[in-house]
C-alpha cells in the first residue's frame, strides 16, 4: 500500500505516492532522478547520502521517504544558487577537497550544517562535525582546508567604520 | 593569473565542477527505460556441497521477471595470472555449480522490476547446502589432512616458487647475528566509497551490447566479456563513467560483470546491479593476506649480508584476475632500498575457503616494505644501533644506479639516503629522541617510527610480463584548433582529465581550457589497458606526451608550409609556428594551422589531411619511486590507545606534473596505510564467516583518526619514460603502515613489548603490555 506524501526538494514541492518502506535516498535517486545523493553503505556509517532535512544534515538512508512528508529537503543539486557555487563547493574545488567525488555531496552538505552551528569552526570542531562522513581518497586534510576556506568566505563582512 | 608552465603547476581540477554539484555520472546513476534490477543469492557457508537450488518460489513474487542458477549460465571467471603451468587454474563459475567455496559466493540471481522486489525475491530462492569442513587460514590449508578445496590441488597449494640469489647459507655462516621476525599482513578491504555496480543494455537491432561498470580496466573488461559472452569485441562497448575510487579492487573481472550483460541479452531488457556494502566486504577482492617468516644475517655493525624469507600467501577460494601475481611482487621487492646480495626465498601460494585476494593499493609491495622495515628495527634493537643509521649503512648508494637487485629488478634511479635525511630533518629527529627520553621519565610513551621504501610502478614491458602493459593515447586537433585527447587509462579520482590536459597544453602551447580529455569508454576509438600500479604518469601520460610531440611535429610542418619556409627552420612557440631565431618575425597562429590541416589550402603534396596522432607506449622497464615516512605516536599503556601526533613524509616520484594532485594521492595513501596499521582487519571465525562485513565492524579511518601530514619531496627523474615520472598512487600506502607500526613498537620498547600484529587495536596493545609486564615481574621480585 502506498502512502501520499508532499516533500519539497530544492524548493520544488513534489506530491508522490510511496511505499512506506522506501528510503528517502532511493526516492531521491530513483524516483526524482537526483543522483547526486550517493549511497555507500547499508548501515548509516559512511554519510555519502547526507542531505539537509529542514536545514539539518541527515543520512537519507536512515530516513524513510514518508518521514520526510511535509519537509524541505536540500540535495547537492540544490546547493548552488543561480549558477553560483556555494562557498563550500568553491572550497572543495579550490583546496582539492575531493578525488573520486563519491563522498563529496554528503561531505559538503554535512559541512553546511557544521558551519550553520559553528560559523568559524576550529580544526577540532571541523573534525568532530564531519566524523560521520567517510572518505577513502583524500585522507581528509584538504577537506579540512576546504571547510576553512568556506568559513572565511562566509564570514560576515567587517562593518566599515564611517569617519 | 595565467599559468605559463603547465607541467609542474597545481592546476585546479576540471572534473570538480560536475562532482561538487551532483552532476557526475557514476554507474548506479545510469537509468534506462524498462530497466530491471538484479539481486544475487549468496552462499552463507564457506564450504559446502550445493545439493539443490530452486528459484521457483522467487518467481511467484509479483514484479519478478526471471531467476537463474549456475546450471543456466555455464561460464567461468578467468584469471590472467596463470603462474602454474602444470595444472590448469581451478574453475571459478560465475554462479556456483556443485560446490561453494567461500561465504558470499554467488549461487543464483533474480531479476525484478524494482530494487526492493529483487532483494525480497533473492530471499525466496531455496538453496540446500551440505556443509563441508572449511579451511580458514593458510596454516590450516597446509596442515596434513586438511580439507581439499579444489580437486586438482590435493595439498591446497597453487604454486611453490623458490627465488634465490648469491649464497644465503654462506652469509648466515659469516654473520655475527641472525635476526628473526614473523609478520602477519592481515586481509583488508579496499573499501572504495562507491560500491561495485554494473548496468548493461542489449541493442537487439544491431546486436551490440553496452556495459557500464565500476571498473579500472574498461578495455580489458571488454575483451574478456567478448570471449565469455561470445560477442565480437567490435560489438561490445564498455564504459567506466565516473568511478568512486578503485584502489586495485576494481582492477578485476567479477562474476556480476558477466551476469548483468548475460541477463540483459537473455531478457532483452537493460539490467542494473549494485552491491550493498556487506556484499562489497564479502565479495570485493581482499588485499594483503600473507603470513611471512624472515631471517636476516647481519654483521655486528648492522650490515645485512643476506635475507631468508618464507611467504605464505592466502589466495582465497579462487584465482581472480591477478591473484597469483600479487605475492610475486612481494618477492620482487624483497630487498627494498637495501644492497643485500644474498637471498633465499620461498613463496607458497595457498587456497583457503575465504574471499579471493588480489590487488589492493600497493599490491605486494606494502608487504615487502612492511616486513623489511620491521626487520630493520629489530636488527637495530638487537645490535644496539640507531635504526636510521642501520638504514644508511645498507642503502643502495646513489652511484650504483641503475641497480640490479638480488631478486631481479633493475632500479632505474634513486637517492635513498637523501630522502631519509630530509625526512629526519623535517621531523627534527634529535629533538624528538630528546623529547622521548624526557617523557619516558614522566612515564609517558612517545614512539618514533621510520620507514624507508622503494616500490615499483608502471609494470612492463608487455613482452616480459606476458600481457598488455602498454598504454595508448589518441590526440586530435579539430579544425577550430581545440584539442581532444583520448586515453586508455581512466581515472577513479586521480584527476587525469586535468593532469593529462596539462601535459598536452604545455607540449602544444595551447590554452589548457582548449584541451579536453576523454577516457573510460571503449567506443571512443582508442585502444587501452587501464589504470593500476601507479601507471598513469609513467605509462599512460608517457603515451600522451609522445602523441602531443607527434602532433607538434606535424603542426610545425603545416606552419612552415604556410610560412613558405623549411620545417627544420621552424618551431612551435606558445602555440604559434615561426622561423627559428626570429621572435619578431611572421608567425602562423595555431588556429590557422588547424584550419589548414583540414582545408588543405596551401598545403604541399607531402602533407596529408588531418592533425592527429595515435601512440602506444610500452615501458622499456619499470620505475622505482622511493621515500621515507616518519610517524610519531604516543601510546597510553593503560588503555592501549595510540595517538598519532605527527606524520612526516619525504617522497620521490620523479618529475611531478601537478603537485597538488600528487600531494592528494599521498594524503589518501597515507590515510589508508594508517588504516591498515591501526584499524582495519577482515576477521573470520573458524567456520569461515566474515565477522567484519559492514562499516559497523570494519573501521576505515574517519576524519578524527588521522593527523596532519607534513610532506616534502626530492626529485630524481625516472629513466624509463619520457616524462621522468615515477608515479605516486601507491607510495603513501606503502610507506605509512610500517612507519606507524614501528612508532608504536618504539613507544612500547621500554615496557618490553617487542612484537605486535596489525591492526594495533587498543585491546591488542593492552594485552601485549600486560603480558610484558607480567613477564618482567618475577625478575623484579628476585
Amino acid at each position: 500500500m502506498k502512502v501520499p506524501v508532499t516533500i519539497t526538494v530544492n524548493g520544488t514541492p513534489h506530491h508522490a505516492e510511496v511505499e512506506p518502506r522506501r528510503l528517502l535516498c532511493h526516492w531521491l535517486r530513483d524516483d526524482l532522478g537526483l543522483t547526486g545523493t550517493h549511497i555507500g553503505c547499508d548501515t548509516s556509517q559512511c554519510g555519502a547520502c547526507t542531505v539537509l532535512l529542514d536545514g539539518q544534515a541527515v543520512k537519507s538512508c536512515t530516513v524513510l521517504a514518508v518521514q520526510a512528508d511535509g519537509c524541505e529537503v536540500t540535495t547537492i543539486e540544490g546547493l548552488a544558487r543561480d549558477d553560483r557555487l556555494h562557498p563550500l563547493q568553491e572550497g572543495f574545488w579550490e583546496r582539492h577537497g575531493l578525488q573520486c567525488g563519491f563522498c563529496t555531496p554528503g561531505m559538503i552538505l554535512c559541512a553546511v550544517d557544521l558551519l550553520r552551528q559553528h560559523p568559524q569552526p576550529t580544526e577540532e570542531q571541523i573534525r568532530h562535525g564531519l566524523e560521520g562522513v567517510l572518505c577513502r581518497c583524500t585522507g581528509y586534510q584538504n577537506i579540512i582546508a576546504a571547510v576553512q576556506y568556506a568559513a572565511e568566505r562566509l564570514q560576515p563582512a567587517t562593518p566599515q567604520k564611517v569617519g | 593569473m595565467a599559468i605559463t608552465r603547465m607541467i609542474g603547476a597545481s592546476v585546479k581540477r576540471r572534473e570538480d565542477p560536475r562532482l561538487i554539484t551532483g552532476q557526475g555520472l557514476y554507474t548506479d546513476d545510469v537509468r534506462l527505460t524498462d530497466m530491471l534490477y538484479m539481486a544475487v543469492v549468496r552462499s552463507p557457508y564457506a564450504h559446502a556441497e550445493l545439493k539443490r537450488v530452486d528459484p521457483r518460489p522467487a518467481l511467484q513474487l509479483p514484479g519478478v521477471v526471471a531467476a537463474f542458477t549456475g546450471e543456466d549460465i555455464p561460464i567461468d571467471v578467468p584469471t590472467a595470472a596463470v603462474l602454474n603451468p602444470q595444472t590448469p587454474p581451478p574453475r571459478h563459475p560465475v554462479l556456483a555449480r556443485g560446490r561453494v567455496r567461500h561465504v558470499g559466493e554467488a549461487v543464483a540471481i533474480v531479476l525484478a522490476e524494482d530494487r526492493y522486489v529483487a532483494r525480497d525475491a533473492a530471499e525466496l530462492v531455496e538453496v540446500e547446502y551440505e556443509p563441508l569442513p572449511a579451511v580458514t587460514s593458510v596454516q590450516a590449508a597446509l596442515a596434513p589432512g586438511a580439507p581439499r578445496i579444489h580437486d586438482d590441488y590435493p595439498d591446497n597449494v597453487y604454486l611453490r616458487m623458490p627465488r634465490a640469489a648469491g649464497d644465503y647459507a654462506a652469509a648466515a655462516q659469516q654473520a655475527a647475528k641472525l635476526v628473526k621476525l614473523n609478520v602477519v599482513h592481515q586481509r583488508i578491504n579496499s573499501a572504495p566509497m562507491e560500491p561495485r555496480s554494473c548496468v548493461a543494455q542489449w541493442h537487439k537491432g544491431d546486436e551490440t551490447l553496452t556495459v557500464w561498470s565500476t571498473t579500472q580496466i574498461p578495455h580489458t573488461l571488454r575483451d574478456l566479456l567478448s570471449t565469455l559472452l561470445g560477442i565480437p569485441s567490435s560489438r561490445l562497448r564498455v564504459v567506466a563513467p565516473d568511478v568512486g575510487g578503485g584502489f586495485g579492487a576494481k582492477l578485476n573481472l567479477y562474476p556480476e560483470e558477466v551476469l548483468v550483460p548475460w541477463a540483459a541479452r537473455r531478457l532483452g531488457r537493460p539490467v542494473k546491479w549494485t552491491e550493498t556494502r556487506s556484499e562489497c566486504m564479502l565479495t570485493l577482492i581482499h588485499g594483503r593476506g600473507q603470513v611471512n617468516e624472515l631471517e636476516a644475517a647481519v654483521t655486528a655493525d648492522g650490515r645485512i649480508l643476506g635475507l631468508k624469507v618464507r611467504i605464505l600467501a592466502d589466495l582465497g577460494a579462487y584465482l581472480q584476475l591477478n591473484s597469483a601475481l600479487i605475492p610475486v611482487l612481494t618477492v620482487n621487492m624483497l630487498v627494498g632500498p637495501y644492497d643485500i646480495p644474498n637471498v633465499d626465498c620461498e613463496l607458497v601460494e595457498v587456497f583457503t575457503n575465504l574471499t579471493p585476494t588480489d590487488a589492493h593499493r600497493g599490491a605486494g609491495r606494502p608487504e615487502a616494505t612492511h616486513q623489511l622495515e620491521r626487520l630493520i628495527e629489530r636488527i637495530a634493537a638487537e645490535l644496539g644501533l640507531d635504526s636510521a643509521e642501520v638504514r644508511r649503512r645498507n642503502f643502495v648508494p646513489p652511484d650504483k644506479f641503475p641497480y640490479t637487485s638480488a631478486v631481479g629488478g633493475v632500479y632505474d634511479s634513486g637517492n635513498y639516503r637523501a630522502a631519509l635525511d630530509k625526512a629526519l630533518a623535517l621531523v627534527d629527529y634529535p629533538a624528538l629522541r630528546e623529547e622521548q627520553r624526557r617523557l619516558r621519565e614522566q612515564g609517558r610513551y612517545l614512539g618514533i617510527g621510520i620507514a624507508s621504501y622503494v616500490e615499483l610502478t608502471g609494470v612492463g614491458p608487455s613482452r616480459a610480463f606476458h600481457g598488455p602493459f602498454w598504454e595508448s593515447a589518441v590526440l586530435r586537433v579539430d579544425p577550430d584548433g581545440t584539442v581532444t585527447l583520448i586515453s586508455g587509462a581512466p581515472s577513479q579520482g586521480q584527476g587525469h582529465e586535468t593532469s593529462f590536459a596539462q601535459i598536452v597544453a604545455e607540449t602544444l602551447g595551447v590554452p589548457f581550457e582548449n584541451v579536453r580529455v576523454q577516457m573510460g569508454d571503449t567506443d571512443k576509438g582508442v585502444p587501452g589497458v587501464g589504470t593500476f600500479s601507479s601507471r598513469a604518469m609513467p605509462v599512460a601520460a608517457a603515451a600522451v606526451v609522445q602523441a602531443a610531440e607527434k602532433v607538434r611535429e606535424k603542426a610545425v610542418q603545416i606552419g612552415a608550409a604556410l610560412l613558405e619556409a623549411a620545417p627544420e627552420d621552424c618551431e612551435l612557440v606558445n602555440g604559434q609556428v615561426r622561423v627559428k631565431g626570429q621572435p619578431e618575425g611572421k608567425a602562423v597562429a595555431w588556429e590557422a594551422i588547424a584550419r589548414a590541416a583540414y582545408t588543405m589550402i596551401g598545403m604541399p603534396p607531402e602533407i596529408t589531411p588531418g592533425l592527429e596522432a595515435t601512440v602506444f607506449f610500452d615501458p622499456p622497464n619499470m620505475t622505482y619511486p622511493f621515500g621515507t615516512h616518519v610517524a610519531v605516536v604516543e601510546v597510553d599503556p593503560d588503555t592501549g590507545e595510540v595517538q598519532l601526533r605527527k606524520f612526516v613524509g619525504v617522497d620521490d616520484a620523479g618529475r611531478i606534473i601537478n603537485p597538488m594532485l600528487a600531494e592528494g594521492q599521498l594524503h589518501g595513501g597515507i590515510c589508508q596505510g594508517i588504516g591498515q596499521a591501526l584499524y582495519e582487519e577482515l576477521v573470520y571465525d573458524d567456520s569461515g564467516q566474515l565477522r567484519t562485513a559492514s562499516f559497523m565492524d570494519y573501521a576505515i579511518p574517519n576524519i578524527t583518526h588521522v593527523p596532519r601530514y607534513d610532506l616534502d619531496h626530492t626529485e630524481t627523474p625516472a629513466r624509463t619514460n619520457p616524462l621522468g615520472a615515477k608515479g605516486i598512487g601507491e607510495a603513501g600506502t606503502i610507506g605509512s603502515t610500517p612507519a606507524v607500526v614501528n612508532a608504536v613498537l618504539d613507544a612500547l620498547a621500554p615496557l618490553g613489548v617487542t612484537h605486535l600484529d596489525m591492526p594495533l587495536k587498543p585491546e591488542r596493545i593492552w594485552r601485549a603490555v600486560a603480558a610484558a609486564r607480567a613477564a618482567q615481574r618475577p625478575a623484579e621480585n628476585k
